[in-house]
């Protein structure tokens, strides 16, 4: 599936419109959630964690620093791509699913257009752009901890400021970005797999969208401890 | 014209088809008829490419139809429209864009030439004020007609139809049949049809292929079908009463 993707290209009129389509449909319309998770998630990190370290010996500002740390490092890309492969990869799978069942793909084929080309190809390049979500997730998710941790009273903003400050290594950003682009890649393709060689009709599109979601969702797992073994440990 | 060559397919060991042999003329309709399960979409499917034969050829015009040869395939089937049987209209698009779509991927006209031919073919098949409907917004025939227009836009030399009048009623059946004969004279193009219908059998038959099991177990015209003494034909086109009546008229008079 992935060699027959980039090969034999659509048309490049045809190709920009459908890719700034799926930026709208993939990156644009998951801004929304993403925010409201990032920034809900963050403050959850926060509050958790000055709960558990609630002992006056321990510095003020490692609850700034422990919400960096897991913001950046995990909730952000692995959790947020979790859920995205619940939105994104259940759209994928049932919009091509419908398309196999409904014989939209076969029509592509006869008309002699390299349906994975024409469909898979857009989500790809679209996707591309996830690490720019993944960033504003970072940034939310932050802000959410900032926000729970100063207005409940459990630190201040100079120590909370002072914690995501320190012991910064840029490589734990390259690490999450690497990682970002391979979520991105599976979230791309595994959903289409499953939409593109489905079998049945409407009550199969469900299932392949539902079956798409869990292995979608257990390769992010899998990829992310390989990754994290291979860079962190 | 298309020819085919002993032309056989099998799924797990099972022949659904087996050695098929005919020729698709041009400017006529070419009929494969036979009941549910006999390899009708099979067949069809095979002609089209979209399943692999395991023995046998497919000439269009002489020209082998090799899945491995990308430039061949790639000519023909831009020359190739399809009408599907659930029209396989692209439901995110309104009417005009499925029929554009063609016209969008494989010519280098202007916007303004595409849509003044788009709406040349929408006037054709007798489509009126649905340019901006999607699929879902209209009935089955018109979605029939859209399916029709899109798959001739490009001016194709091969006309496919996939049991074309499946789920109409009999009127905007026979209005679709009569359509496609039409326009298979007019633009002089090879159509094949898949039907188990034989009110389009009568109506458009110019050349009938009876299948069983995946056999061509005869070949003939409209004409020649009814008077025909083979059992399992007679089986299958006086399967209704209708036919059977029409029949018993015929003999009395």
């Amino acid at each position: 599936m992935i060699k027959y993707t980039f090969t034999k290209f659509t048309k490049w009129s045809v190709l920009k419109k459908l890719i700034f389509q799926e930026i709208d449909d993939l990156i644009i319309g998951s801004i929304g959630i993403v925010a409201f998770m990032s920034f809900l998630i963050g403050g959850v990190v926060a509050i958790q964690t000055a709960l558990a370290i609630d002992n006056p010996l321990l510095p003020g500002n490692l609850i700034g620093f422990a919400t960096r740390q897991s913001v950046v490092l995990e909730f952000a890309p692995t959790l947020i791509s979790i859920i995205m492969a619940g939105k994104v990869g259940s759209f994928i799978t049932s919009s091509i699913g419908t398309m196999r069942v409904t014989e939209q793909i076969d029509a592509l084929e006869v008309m002699g257009i390299n349906s994975y080309n024409y469909l898979i190809f857009p989500k790809i390049i679209s996707l591309l752009l996830y690490p720019f979500l993944i960033t504003f997730a970072m940034f939310l998710g932050i802000l959410g901890g900032y926000m729970a941790s100063v207005y409940a009273g459990f630190s201040t903003s100079f120590d909370f400021i002072q914690g995501i400050q320190l012991d910064f290594k840029v490589f734990h950003i390259i690490y999450t970005y690497i990682k970002t682009m391979l979520f991105a890649f599976v979230l791309a393709t595994i959903p289409s797999y499953h939409g593109f060689f489905m079998k049945g009709g409407a009550l199969e599109v469900g299932k392949a969208s539902n079956i798409s979601f869990v292995w979608t969702s257990s390769v992010i797992i899998i990829i992310n401890f390989i990754v994290t073994q291979l860079l962190l440990a | 014209m298309i020819t085919i060559n002993k032309i056989s397919k099998s799924f797990d060991n099972i022949k659904t088809i087996d050695k098929i042999s005919a020729v698709f003329e041009k400017g006529k309709t070419n009929l494969i008829i036979g009941q549910s399960g006999s390899g009708k979409t099979v067949l069809m499917k095979c002609l089209l490419g979209l399943l692999d034969i395991d023995s046998g050829e497919i000439l269009y015009d002489g020209k082998k139809f090799d899945k491995d040869n990308i430039s061949i395939i790639s000519n023909l089937r831009k020359q190739i429209g399809m009408v599907f049987q659930g029209s396989a209209l692209f439901d995110s698009m309104t009417v005009l864009n499925n029929i554009l779509f063609p016209l969008r991927m494989f010519s280098d006209k202007t916007d303004s030439k595409m849509i003044t031919r788009a709406k040349e073919v929408i006037k054709r098949v007798d489509l009126r004020d649905v340019d901006n409907k999607f699929p879902s917004e209209i009935s089955g025939g018109m979605q029939k007609r859209v399916a029709i227009a899109r798959a001739i836009v490009l001016n194709p030399r091969y006309l496919f139809c996939d049991e074309p009048n499946s789920g109409l009623d009999p009127k905007t059946a026979i209005i679709i049949d009569k359509l496609i004969k039409e326009i298979t004279v007019e633009y002089n193009i090879t159509t094949v049809i898949n039907t188990h219908d034989m009110n389009s059998v009568m109506e458009i038959g110019d050349k009938i292929i009876f299948l069983v099991e995946g056999k061509k177990i005869w070949e003939g015209t409209n004409q020649q079908i009814l008077n025909t003494d083979d059992k399992m034909i007679n089986d299958f086109v006086y399967s209704s009463e209708l036919f059977k009546k029409v029949k018993l008229t015929q003999q009395k008079n």
